[in-house]
């Protein structure tokens, strides 16, 4: 785990009912992430992911690759276009600084609207 | 006419609201229901929670309302007040200091941190306003938060269609390589650039066959079917004549050959379409695509 690696693209398929259960197993029950119709009628396009999963997927995407023995120590991240209903969630990910066991990871989640969220997560890895 | 930066200096010097508790300890069953809706197989999280959880645990739930005291939601009612009606959250950093432990039980506070603005955004003028909130376990801060939302006044020109421009239509400019091609298109043929010489297909349409150098061009008339190879939505510029967003397609005809036009219908690669015709006016037929009703 050098500066400079990059973490494998990850894809998430963002299925309604992927939506809806993440956002009740984070207890949010706002009702843009599970009733369309009222989604819609406030503006939005679909249902769309909430930013508890979002967190939650980028922390997911660190340590699929860094392994559980990883400690996550914070994430970073800057909201952009949302993950609507049915949209790809493609992850891409890259080192871009380490101390001794501290890690920097640059991640970046897209779906064909723009950048979903971008963002840092700090780890510590084991020496 | 609402002081928002006086208001917000008030709201800040309440400094930190009062502890929330979280309805549940830290459990394994919402560990195992958010590990199972986000398909992480992590192995580790049998004692301790996933630390991007942390605010799972003090969600107000399905009846959940904000408490008096709660800087965020008594800065929204007055941005509301002001005329700031629209919320978008722009960032969230959670820094965790340590993992946390299932039995463990939460309580989280809030400070209102900043609020900064008016500021003219993509989706209108705004404030930032920027929340720090902690969780304890018991007197030890577990975890942090900063969150920033902006509050808006949404900008209706950007939701309004823009107008199409009033000048005309780009036109092609045809010349002796070209005009077979739009002559084709005004009598229905989308045709096909067919070397003279050794019969290959090409397209755009060029005086010399890159194969074999011959320069007596001819052509074939294709069947107007094929898939979408590749496209793009155009959002901007305007351009004279069209109403944006547009969606331009370069697609693989049967032939063999990639022609580029306008695609009526949501583009997707590999999308089955079929030319037509659209006449301008007597000098002037343009061919597009549409997905083609067979699919």
């Amino acid at each position: 785990m050098r500066i400079g690696d990059s973490l494998p693209e990850w894809h998430v398929e963002a299925t309604p009912t992927f939506v809806i259960s993440t956002a009740i197993a984070t207890r949010d029950f706002q009702d843009v992430h599970h009733d369309r119709d009222l989604a819609i009628q406030r503006g939005s396009k679909d249902i769309f992911i909430n930013i508890l999963t979002t967190t939650g997927l980028v922390q997911r995407y660190v340590t699929d690759w860094a392994g559980p023995e990883a400690l996550v120590r914070q994430v970073n991240i800057r909201l952009g276009a949302p993950c609507y209903a049915y949209d790809t969630l493609k992850f891409f990910g890259q080192v871009i600084g380490r101390s001794d066991q501290d890690l920097t990871i640059e991640v970046v989640g897209r779906t064909g609207h723009g950048d979903h969220v971008t963002g840092t997560v700090k780890i510590e890895v084991p020496a | 006419m609402i002081d928002i930066e006086k208001e917000a200096a008030r709201i800040a010097e309440q400094g930190e609201s009062a502890p929330r508790l979280a309805r549940d300890p830290v459990n394994l069953p919402m560990i195992n229901n958010w590990l199972e809706a986000l398909g992480d197989r992590h192995p580790g999280y049998t004692e301790v929670a996933p630390p991007a959880m942390v605010q799972v645990w003090t969600m107000g739930g399905l009846h959940g309302q904000r408490t008096l005291d709660d800087p965020l939601g008594a800065m929204m009612k007055i941005l509301d007040e002001a005329g700031f009606t629209s919320v978008v959250a722009t960032n969230s950093d959670q820094t965790y200091h340590r993992y946390l432990r299932v039995g463990e039980h939460l309580s989280v506070t809030s400070t209102l941190e900043d609020v900064t603005g008016p500021k003219k955004t993509a989706l209108g003028e705004g404030w930032f306003v920027t929340t720090r909130s902690t969780w304890y376990v018991g007197d030890e801060p577990v975890a942090e938060m900063r969150f920033r939302v902006l509050k808006f006044r949404p900008a209706e020109k950007a939701v309004q269609q823009p107008e199409a421009p009033k000048a005309q239509a780009i036109r092609p400019s045809i010349n002796r390589d070209t005009e077979y091609f739009w002559d084709g298109c005004r009598e229905g043929e989308l045709r096909i650039q067919r070397c003279g010489g050794c019969g290959l297909l090409r397209h755009p349409p060029g005086p010399m066959c890159p194969e074999c150098g011959a320069t007596k061009p001819k052509y074939l008339v294709s069947d107007g079917r094929g898939v979408v190879y590749s496209y793009v939505v155009h959002h901007h510029p305007q351009v004279p004549g069209k109403q944006t967003p547009f969606v331009v397609a370069l697609v693989e005809l049967d032939e063999g050959v990639r022609m580029l036009g306008e695609l009526d219908g949501e583009p997707s690669i590999g999308l089955p379409v079929e030319v037509v015709f659209t006449k301008v006016d007597d000098e002037l037929t343009m061919p597009s695509w549409r997905p083609r009703a067979d699919r």
